[in-house]
């Protein structure tokens, strides 16, 4: 079992990743929306690193995903808060782990019931190669080749910390 | 009265799979069901009001009672969920009720709804069709009866809890008409389990029902002496056909006596909420110009009703769902 990455040195690599993305596509005014919970955190930081003038907003994805079917609501969801117009607006949509893509698809679904923004720029800390859906970070902290059964998990809101759980041994 | 056992409304791991009666459900539950409620209430605020989680589902609205406000809420709720809505009015003018809830049970069956959202003038209605419908349709109480509006009383708490924060140092008074009220007794319930420490019923001798003690309530027949103070007045609606009961001797001293008018307002803290469930009787019960008024919060609680039964119908189906899956696995 490799060891995981600290978190703050993926984050200061892709805060300049972003910086980079951003001047590239001449985006002065982006926006930032974390996705809960995890996904909130590493916004905060980027936020805080990049564009600190910049909106922020939080997305809790429960009401999109789609295995209410087999789960149902899960015991707590927060209100989605976005204190900003998201037509025409650069969006910066931030999460912690991306593993099957389902949770940006919702999450997008979600953006999209506020509005047409002007482009959505995907951010996730930990790639974990097990996506379903053809979805891809344009910005990312490291990939993660995960065995059978493990999860990564990010802990905090400080400090940040990556874990690897594995379900057998649970 | 007990007309419902609270694990009949629960599925084998405590969640919410009907929605009866507020008696005998947990503060955590109801906590989470006005957590949820507040995440669906900022839906309401955006371009799209509407969240795809009960895409494909029907909910049949089932009303045996004559409503305006409270289907149209419940039928706003679940199209905001994405839900397919049945409006089925069932006057029970001709037959008697146990012939009329068989045979539209019957018809419901058919259809393969997944929730009903029933009003019935019978007390116990909802929990009967809870207890004879197939397990899999989640049932919810849009009032039964003198019995139970429990939807009604969580909207009631959703606009407490907005406007006050929580529950813990509040003095709450519910004036009116007790002893017909299902909204009074779902919201005296309702205030007890989230731990109101104060809560006043303000009525004549003969609109109070007997045992009204066991609610946890202190009762005032004058209304000046009970309002003093209080952080919240919820009105019960006065309705007109008690007076031909012999019940109350006229309108005009009823509002003499109970009506809430500005005069009577101003013993209760000066920033206390004033509430109606609706619809309202102008010069009945309340004074025109406190309904409309700075403190009057009655227009809020028809927006957060929308967003308490979106709540309401999704736990339901989340319990509905899980119960199913756990059959599944015992099977």
């Amino acid at each position: 079992m490799s060891t995981l990455p600290a978190v703050d040195s993926l984050l200061s690599s892709m805060a300049d990743q972003l910086r980079a993305h951003l001047d590239a596509r001449q985006i002065s005014d982006p926006a930032f929306v974390g996705i809960h919970t995890g996904g909130v955190w590493v916004a905060d930081a980027l936020h805080a690193a990049v564009a600190p003038e910049a909106p922020m907003g939080t997305l809790d994805i429960a009401f999109y995903r789609d295995d209410f079917e087999q789960h149902g609501l899960p015991q707590r969801v927060r209100p989605s808060e976005l204190p900003f117009g998201v037509d025409d607006r650069h969006i910066i949509l931030v999460d912690d782990v991306l593993m099957t893509g389902r949770t940006i698809r919702a999450a997008l679904n979600e953006l999209f019931d506020y509005g047409r923004p002007a482009s959505v720029t995907l951010v996730t800390l930990i790639d974990v190669d097990a996506r379903q859906l053809p979805i891809r970070a344009d910005i990312l902290g490291a990939s993660l080749a995960l065995t059978e059964g493990q999860r990564v998990k990010l802990t905090g809101p400080a400090p940040l910390h990556l874990t690897l759980t594995d379900a057998a041994t649970n | 009265m007990s007309l419902t056992p609270h694990h009949l409304q629960l599925n084998q791991q405590g969640q919410l799979r009907h929605f009866l009666t507020i008696e005998g459900l947990s503060r955590e539950l109801l906590t989470e069901l006005l957590d949820t409620a507040d995440s669906f209430l900022e839906v309401g605020e955006r371009a799209v009001k509407k969240v795809p989680l009960l895409r494909g589902k029907t909910v049949c609205n089932v009303f045996f009672e004559n409503s305006t406000r409270t289907r149209t809420t419940f039928e706003l709720a679940a199209k905001r969920l994405s839900a397919d809505v049945l409006n089925l009015n069932i006057s029970t003018s001709s037959t008697s009720k146990g012939e009329t809830l068989y045979d539209t049970l019957q018809n419901l069956e058919a259809m393969a709804a997944d929730m009903f959202v029933v009003r019935h003038g019978d007390s116990g209605a909802a929990h009967f069709i809870a207890e004879r419908v197939c397990p899999d349709v989640a049932v919810i109480n849009a009032g039964d009866g003198n019995h139970a509006h429990p939807t009604q009383a969580m909207l009631d708490m959703l606009t407490i809890r907005r406007h006050r924060g929580d529950f813990e140092n509040l003095s709450v008074a519910i004036v009116g008409d007790i002893l017909h009220s299902r909204v009074a007794r779902s919201n005296m319930l309702a205030l007890k389990t989230l731990g109101c420490p104060d809560i006043r019923v303000i009525a004549p001798r003969t609109l109070l029902p007997e045992g009204i003690d066991q609610y946890g309530v202190r009762v005032f027949n004058d209304l000046r002496v009970g309002l003093r103070d209080v952080d919240v007045v919820i009105m019960l609606r006065l309705q007109k056909e008690r007076m031909q009961s012999g019940l109350l001797p006229s309108e005009s001293e009823f509002y003499k006596l109970y009506g809430l008018t500005r005069e009577t307002l101003a013993l209760a803290k000066p920033d206390a909420l004033v509430m109606h469930p609706g619809p309202i009787n102008r010069g009945v019960e309340i004074e025109s110009e406190v309904a409309d008024g700075p403190q009057s919060v009655i227009l809020k609680q028809v927006t957060y009703g929308i967003a308490v039964r979106m709540a309401v119908m999704s736990m339901a189906m989340t319990g509905q769902t899980t119960q199913r899956q756990l059959n599944q696995e015992a099977n």
